[in-house]
C-alpha cells in the first residue's frame, strides 16, 4: 500500500486530483436535481480541468518565466529566448498557464448565460427543481400536446 | 487584401456585431442592412481564398503576423485554408446569408422585438463557425467552439416556449462538458507534442516513424476529443440535446443552427482525424474503424425510427439530423483505401448543410402559417401555399437521395466507400435509411396533397401558452407566405438542384484535397 502511495499517487498527485474533481463535478450535473447545483457541478468540472493544465506547466525547481530574468540567468539571451541561450528547466511553462487565463473567461462566461437561462427557467415554471420542471411540462403537454 | 482574405472572413461579422451592438438598439432597421454586409463580405473573401486555395494550394495565414517560427511554441495563431474548407466556408457563408434574408421580420416577432440582440448573437455564432473552420491551432479551436456554442445556446433560449429555454439549459450542460473533453485532449496533445499548431502536431506525431504517436497519451487525447466533439455534433449516444433544443428554438435561430453547427463539428472531425493525426495513425495504429461504424450504423438507424415515431414535423427533422450525422461520422470512419468514404462525408457536409436549411425554413413556415406543428395539420397545403410545399419537396426529395438532388450523390459516394471497404452493414443502414425517409415524407406529401384542412377546433390548438391565441380564425385564412421567406427557400432549393447537377466538380476538389493526405498515410 505504501509502495503504491509512493509510486503511484504521490508523483501524480495533481492528476489523482483533477480526475477526482472532473467525477465529481459530472456526477454534479448528472445525478443532482437543482439546476443550480447542476451548474455548480459544471463549474468543479472545468476548474478540473484547468488544475489540470496549470500541472502540466509547472516543473520542480523552476521560477517565473519573465524575460529580464532570463536575462539574469544568462547573459546575452536573445529576445525570445533564442534556442540555447536561455536554460528552460529554471522556468516554468508559460504556455498552459495563458491558456488557462482565456480557459477560464470562457468558463465564466458559460457559467454567466447559464445562469441567465435559469433565471429565465424561474421566470418561467416558478421552480428550479428539475423534476418539478419536467412535471409542468408533462402535465402541459397532456392538456396540448404541441406545448 | 487579397493576403488578408482568411482573417476578413472571421472579422467582418464580428465588427458587423459590434456595430450591431452599438447602433441597432436605437434603431432596429439599421440591423438588417449591416448583417448582410458584413456577411457578403465574408462570402466575398471566402470565395476569393477559396479561388487561391484551387489555383496555388493551401494558403496559411499567421494571426499578427506571428510565424512558424514562433507558433512552434504554440504561442502563434494559424488560420488555414484548404479546398476542403474553403467549401466549407462558402457554405457557412451562403447559409447565414440565406437565414439573414428569412430573419428580416421573424427575428423582432419571435424574440419579443430583441431584434438587435438576435443579431448580435447571429453574427457571433457566425463568427465562431467560420472560426472553427479555418483555425488550425487545436486551442483556438476550442476558443471558438464555445463562442459558437454560447451564442447558440442565447439563440435558442432565446424564443418564447418555454420548453426552449429548459432544451437551452439542458444544451449548456451537454455542451459544456463536450467542450470540456475537447479541452483535456488537446491538454494531453499538448503534453506529449510541446505544440498546439495542428500541423506541427502531426508533424511531432509522425516524426521517427510514430513512436510519439504509439503513447498511450496520444490515444487518450484523441478519445477525448472525439467524445467531446461528437457530443458537440450530435453523433448517436450523445444526441440527447439535439431534438428539443433545435425544434422549441426560435424559429429564426433553429434555421442558422441546424444546418451549421452539426455540420461544422462533423468537418471539424473530419479535420482533427486527417490534419491532426492522419489517416495512417487513425485507421492504420488505432482500427477502431469498425466499431465506430457500427456505431454510426446504429445512429443512422435509431435516427430514421425515431424520426418515423414522431408526429411533430420539427422534432421529425431534428431526428433527421441525428441519422445524417451518422452518415457523415460512418462515412468518414469508412477507411476505403480510395478515400471514397470520406469524400462521400465531406460532400454530404455540404450537401445536408443545404438539405436541412431547404427543410428547416419550409417547416417554419408551415409552421408559423398554420399552426402546423404536427403532421397531420397539414391537410391540403397544397392548395394554399405551393410555393413553400414546392420547396419542401425538393428539400424531402433530397433527403431521400432521388436524383438529381445532391442527397442522391451524397449516398451514392456513401454507398461506394460502403462497398469498397467492405462495411455492408452501412450500406444496409443508408438504404434502409432512405426507405425511411421515404416512407415519412411521401405521408407528408399524401396529407398535404389529398388530405382535407383540419377540423376546427381540435383539442390541440389550445395552446400551453396565451400567445398561440386563435388559432381557428387564422388557419382558414392562410396564404402563401411572405416573400422574404420564400426567396431563401427557393434559392435553397435551388442550390439543392445545382450542388447535385454540378457535383462532377465539387467532388473533384474534394479528392484532389484529400489524396494526398491519404497518400502520405499510405
Amino acid at each position: 500500500m505504501k509502495e503504491f502511495f509512493e509510486t503511484s499517487i504521490e508523483p501524480h498527485f495533481n492528476y489523482w486530483v483533477y480526475v477526482i474533481l472532473m467525477m465529481i463535478g459530472l456526477w454534479a450535473v448528472i445525478a443532482k436535481n437543482n439546476l443550480i447545483k447542476k451548474l455548480i457541478g459544471m463549474s468543479i468540472f472545468q476548474t478540473a480541468i484547468i488544475l489540470f493544465y496549470v500541472s502540466v506547466g509547472v516543473k520542480k525547481g523552476s521560477g517565473i518565466p519573465i524575460i529580464p530574468k532570463a536575462k539574469e540567468a544568462a547573459a546575452g539571451a536573445g529576445e525570445h529566448g533564442a534556442a540555447g541561450a536561455v536554460n528552460p528547466d529554471l522556468f516554468a511553462n508559460p504556455l498552459p498557464h495563458v491558456l488557462m487565463l482565456t480557459a477560464i473567461v470562457v468558463g465564466v462566461s458559460t457559467l454567466g448565460v447559464a445562469l441567465a437561462v435559469a433565471q429565465q427557467l424561474f421566470k418561467d415554471f416558478g421552480t428550479l427543481e428539475e423534476d418539478e420542471i419536467l412535471e409542468q411540462i408533462k402535465t402541459a403537454d397532456k392538456a396540448s400536446p404541441d406545448g | 487584401m487579397a493576403d488578408q482574405f482568411p482573417a476578413i472572413i472571421v472579422l467582418a461579422p464580428l465588427f458587423g456585431a459590434l456595430i450591431v451592438g452599438l447602433a441597432g438598439s436605437r434603431d432596429h432597421r439599421i440591423c438588417f442592412p449591416v448583417v448582410l454586409v458584413s456577411l457578403a463580405v465574408s462570402l466575398f473573401a471566402s470565395l476569393g481564398v477559396f479561388l487561391q486555395v484551387l489555383q496555388s494550394g493551401p494558403v496559411s495565414y499567421f494571426m499578427s503576423g506571428w510565424d512558424t517560427e514562433k507558433s512552434v511554441l504554440g504561442a502563434g495563431i494559424e488560420l488555414r485554408i484548404d479546398a476542403i474548407n474553403g467549401l466549407v466556408l462558402i457554405v457557412i457563408a451562403v447559409v447565414s446569408i440565406l437565414v439573414s434574408i428569412f430573419s428580416i421580420r421573424r427575428a423582432g416577432e419571435e424574440t419579443t422585438e430583441k431584434t438587435p440582440q438576435f443579431y448580435v448573437l447571429f453574427l457571433l455564432l457566425t463568427v465562431g463557425i467560420f472560426g472553427m473552420t479555418v483555425t488550425n491551432d487545436a486551442f483556438n479551436l476550442f476558443v471558438l467552439v464555445e463562442v459558437s456554442s454560447l451564442t447558440s445556446y442565447a439563440l435558442i433560449a432565446m424564443g418564447k416556449a418555454r420548453r426552449g429555454t429548459m432544451a437551452a439549459f439542458n444544451y449548456i450542460l451537454m455542451g459544456t462538458v463536450g467542450a470540456s473533453f475537447y479541452l483535456l485532449g488537446v491538454g494531453y496533445l499538448y503534453l506529449k507534442t510541446g505544440t498546439l499548431n495542428m500541423g506541427h502536431i502531426h508533424e511531432v506525431l509522425t516524426a521517427n516513424g510514430g513512436e510519439i504517436g504509439r503513447s498511450p497519451s496520444v490515444m487518450v487525447a484523441f478519445v477525448m476529443i472525439l467524445v467531446g466533439l461528437w457530443i458537440k455534433m450530435a453523433f448517436f449516444p450523445l444526441y440527447g440535446w439535439l431534438p428539443n433544443a433545435y425544434s422549441y428554438a426560435p424559429s429564426t435561430s433553429g434555421c442558422i443552427l441546424a444546418p451549421l453547427m452539426t455540420k461544422v463539428s462533423v468537418y471539424v472531425m473530419i479535420r482533427v482525424m486527417l490534419g491532426v493525426f492522419g489517416w495512417e495513425w487513425v485507421f492504420g495504429h488505432l482500427g477502431w474503424n469498425h466499431a465506430v461504424v457500427w456505431l454510426a450504423v446504429i445512429a443512422i438507424l435509431a435516427g430514421s425510427v425515431l424520426a418515423l415515431a414522431q408526429r411533430e414535423l420539427k422534432k421529425m427533422l431534428c431526428y433527421l439530423i441525428v441519422a445524417e450525422v451518422g452518415y457523415m461520422v460512418g462515412g468518414a470512419w469508412l477507411a476505403d483505401s480510395e478515400g471514397w468514404g470520406m469524400t462521400g462525408a465531406i460532400y454530404h457536409i455540404l450537401a445536408d448543410a443545404f438539405m436541412t436549411l431547404c427543410l428547416f425554413i419550409a417547416a417554419s413556415i408551415l409552421v408559423k402559417r398554420c399552426k402546423a406543428r404536427r403532421i397531420e395539420d397539414l391537410g391540403g397545403m397544397f392548395k394554399k401555399m405551393p410555393v413553400t410545399m414546392t420547396g419542401f419537396i425538393i428539400g424531402a426529395l433530397a433527403m431521400i437521395g432521388i436524383p438529381p438532388t445532391c442527397g442522391f450523390f451524397s449516398k451514392f459516394y456513401l454507398i461506394r466507400g460502403g462497398i469498397e471497404s467492405g462495411h455492408w452493414e452501412f450500406v444496409a443502414a443508408l438504404i434502409l435509411s432512405s426507405l425511411i425517409n421515404a416512407v415519412l415524407f411521401f405521408r407528408i406529401f399524401e396529407i398535404a396533397f389529398f388530405g382535407n384542412k383540419p377540423a376546427e377546433g381540435h383539442g390541440h390548438e389550445e395552446g400551453e401558452t396565451s400567445e398561440q391565441g386563435s388559432i381557428g380564425e387564422q388557419a382558414l385564412s392562410v396564404r402563401e407566405a411572405r416573400l422574404s421567406t420564400l426567396i431563401p427557400l427557393l434559392v435553397t432549393a435551388a442550390i439543392v438542384i445545382l450542388l447535385g447537377v454540378f457535383n462532377g466538380p465539387v467532388i473533384a476538389v474534394i479528392r484532389s484535397a484529400i489524396e494526398p493526405l491519404i497518400a502520405v498515410g499510405g
